[in-house]
């Protein structure tokens, strides 16, 4: 217990600064805020696996992240007839043609000694290959295009319940880190960094511009959801019942009939909100206390003691029988798998999904700033850094105006320099997160809480 | 007559628009490919502290605008140049003080110091956003064409215009300048060969009494001119965006080690590299083929191998491609 307390100490501080949110600011801000907590926290685990675990530099996290989005997209939304009808058939054409090519270059890579003449054939493969499937595509792309494209415009999805999504995020994220794995993880760290980095935007060009697929900038609105809907509650008597008997007292202040009903109703409204949200965040809750189980289980069994012996000195692992480069490329599929349900969960938590919205800044940088922050190599500490950096994200622009306010309050109020500050309030927030990151590596370089390895 | 129709076509959507993107590119390389030999790490701040440099131009040029200072036919941010450079070096110079030096001293392995480069790229975009906000600037004043599609067309009676813009001629130009002048330095003064010594075995070049401190302030110092210039040009020939310039280092990045990381000859060709890649894959060439071929040979599609939604795309995966089979660049930088 004794030695633990600076983790709870952390994490009551955080809890209170969110109750201190709901109670000064709304509830509604402050589960909203919670919900993309707990979501960051999700993806910092992910992040903090391939880092803190194994020492991968991983700066792809936004391409991960968008293809859990799409899974969300692939399996909620309902498939579409008329774009299968007219389309389908080309598509699924080049698909074929897509495992014929892999399966063609296996067979010449395995069968064949490595030559200029191996390498130029596969290059021809490929760029012969890659003209065949436009050809073959572009009729059944354009047709898909125009059905219904102010509505549909793409192929839609499988029309299963979104939740399945998380786990199938997981699966399209962990294949794209298998396929980035196999090209770029024998590359020293900081190559490595910027490989993923423009790997990751190869993914957003792709997912922004297969409209077929995607239906791209045009955004998909309006996904199914695993919680009820507002409008739903605030009509369903049990969910009126239940606010009543919440506010009885205030509500029995209150003697005109007709204002206590329509006290009521706002009640009700901004209920049905705080509840919605309130189902999101159980959801939540149980991904990362399973996925926090799961990595704590892992990082103190043999192969956890093994990835750190990794991490710490790769030859003498090597040198020990352990065979490096399968368990990096593991490693970073189990990483960015995690970072998929991250992705899968944000886009069913926002019920839409705009790939317009990837930025590396947002999706990759900050997170990379959480896991710094928090302490790599220690999931609570990841954890916790999803937490801390994500409020102080929201947060910053209050405190950031506040402390403008401060400062200038012996400025008029339409002094230039004030107006010109108060106006750019919400760029305090790269500030804070750049003097935090650079505050944290200097005189914290472990980050808020530690790794600490105890030998059972 | 044909024939010159498509060279012309050619040299207006391709050549020079290229020439002039790699250009932007190979000043942007050079820059991290000095800091990558000289410093030892991958700096993401790049595209911001080009930012930067911009930022402070633009602020001068509107106040030599608001005084009525101009060059008459050239863009005034020409003469802003000088005063944003020594703004951007002592900005640099301060960063390293405050933040790189002691990494350095502690000699921190190349990713932890690529980290503290992300914290750097946070505070300066947010210094950057604070200033001149995050919107569009146009700062370009002047005279804009040099030759326009029209009088090129009644000057030589064909039917494709060739126009040249002024920003064109000045981003070749200054970075033709530039460029020599910095290989001169590198290659011939005594300071640009202690610099490629120190770059190639720290410890030797300690021995044989080269001084570290003034290494690193002649690098940043080298590193600001290029990150201005860079930066001014690319604001003078699109504009200045501060989210523009935050992507664009990562085809930086590309052009720096797809030439050879660590090697500045190789991050020049590099930039051109890129650039002529991105815009040679994206453009379509039906036009071309109407003139080349004749008329019964037309194509009936726009002949373009991908489409321009992927143009950094192409230059990411020559990038993969390059890593993947000559990982230390084409003209061999260093091994990794």
């Amino acid at each position: 217990m004794r030695k633990n307390l600076n983790v709870i100490a952390a994490y009551s501080i955080m809890m209170v600064l969110i109750i201190l949110v709901g109670i000064f600011q709304s509830w509604n801000i402050a589960l909203s805020i919670f919900n993309m907590c707990l979501i960051s926290a999700v993806m910092t685990m992910g992040a903090n696996i391939q880092w803190g675990y194994a020492g991968l530099i991983n700066f792809g996290i936004m391409g991960y992240t968008a293809l859990g989005g799409l899974a969300a997209v692939l399996i909620s939304v309902d498939p579409i007839q008329e774009a299968w009808r007219v389309g389908g058939f080309d598509i699924l054409m080049c698909l074929w043609l897509i495992i014929v090519m892999v399966l063609v270059i296996r067979f010449i890579l395995k069968n064949f000694q490595k030559s200029k003449l191996r390498t130029y054939g596969i290059a021809a493969i490929i760029v012969a290959g890659i003209i065949i499937i436009r050809i073959t595509a572009e009729p059944g792309i354009e047709a898909i295009e125009a059905v219904n494209p102010a509505k549909t415009g793409f192929l839609g999805g499988l029309g299963l319940p979104i939740i399945f999504s998380w786990i199938v995020g997981a699966f399209f994220a962990g294949g794209l880190a298998f396929i980035v794995g196999k090209v770029a993880l024998g590359l020293r760290a900081d190559y490595l960094a910027i490989a993923t980095l423009l790997i990751s935007e190869i993914v957003i060009a792709i997912i922004k511009h297969e409209d077929w697929l995607t239906r791209g900038v045009k955004n998909v609105i309006g996904l199914k959801r695993p919680a009820p809907y507002e409008v739903d509650l605030q009509t369903t008597d049990w969910f009126i019942n239940l606010v009543e008997k919440f506010n009885s007292g205030k509500l029995s202040l209150i003697s005109n009939l007709a204002d206590r009903q329509s006290a009521l109703n706002q009640l009700v409204i901004e209920g049905s909100s705080v509840f919605v949200k309130l189902c999101y965040s159980g959801l939540f809750l149980v991904v990362v206390i399973i996925l926090l189980i799961l990595t704590q289980k892992a990082l103190y069994s043999p192969w956890g003691r093994m990835m750190r012996a990794i991490r710490d000195n790769e030859e003498a692992a090597n040198a020990m029988g352990k065979n490096v480069v399968k368990q990096h490329l593991l490693i970073f599929i189990l990483g960015s798998a995690i970072v998929g349900i991250a992705g899968a969960m944000l886009v069913t938590q926002d019920g839409l999904f705009t790939p317009g919205s990837y930025r590396p800044m947002r999706y990759t940088f900050l997170i990379w700033v959480m896991v710094i922050v928090g302490g790599s190599g220690n999931n609570f500490g990841a954890i916790l850094g999803g937490f801390a950096v994500w409020f102080l994200w929201i947060e910053a622009a209050p405190i950031a105006l506040f402390l403008i306010n401060l400062f200038t309050a012996s400025m008029s109020d339409t002094h230039a320099l004030k107006v010109h500050l108060i106006e750019s309030v919400p760029y305090f927030r790269y500030l804070m997160m750049g003097l935090g990151l650079l505050l944290i590596m200097r005189y914290r370089p472990k980050g808020i809480i530690p790794e600490k390895i105890e030998i059972k | 007559m044909d024939i010159l129709n498509a060279i012309v076509l050619l040299l207006n959507y391709i050549f020079v628009p290229a020439l002039t993107y790699g250009s932007q590119l190979a000043l942007g390389a050079i820059f991290v490919t000095l800091i990558y030999g000289i410093l030892r790490f991958a700096n993401f701040a790049t595209g911001d502290m080009m930012s930067f440099g911009t930022m402070v131009a633009i602020l001068f040029t509107w106040y030599f605008q608001s005084i009525g200072i101009s060059l008459g036919i050239l863009p005034t941010a020409l003469l802003a140049i000088p005063f944003a450079i020594l703004f951007m070096i002592i900005y640099m110079l301060l960063i390293d003080k405050f933040v790189f030096k002691y990494y350095r001293v502690q000699k921190s392995p190349p990713v932890q110091l690529a980290m503290v480069s992300i914290g750097v790229m946070f505070v300066t975009q947010a210094v950057v956003r604070i200033i001149i906000g995050p919107a569009d600037q146009r700062f370009f004043d002047g005279q804009k064409f040099i030759i326009k599609a029209g009088e090129f067309k009644e000057m030589t009676g064909l039917n494709e215009g060739l126009a040249i813009k002024s920003t064109q001629v000045i981003t070749i130009f200054v970075t033709i300048i530039l460029v020599s002048v910095l290989f001169w330095f590198l290659n011939k003064t005594k300071t640009g060969k202690s610099m490629k010594a120190y770059s190639d075995n720290e410890d030797l070049a300690l021995l044989s009494g080269i001084d570290p401190k003034k290494i690193v302030m002649i690098t940043w110092i080298i590193a600001g001119i290029l990150a201005t210039i860079g930066g001014v040009l690319y604001g003078l020939d699109k504009s200045f965006k501060p989210f523009t310039y935050f992507n664009n280092m990562l085809p930086i990045f590309a052009a720096a080690i797809v030439g050879g990381i660590g090697n500045p000859f190789g991050a020049f060709l590099g930039g051109y590299v890129i650039a002529f890649s991105e815009i040679f894959l994206t453009y379509a060439y039906k036009k071309f083929f109407m003139y080349v071929l004749p008329e019964s040979m037309e194509p009936e599609t726009l002949v373009q191998l991908l489409s321009t939604d992927y143009k950094f795309a192409v230059s990411f995966s020559i990038l993969v491609i390059v890593l993947l089979y000559r990982p230390s660049g084409i003209f061999k930088g260093k091994i990794l």
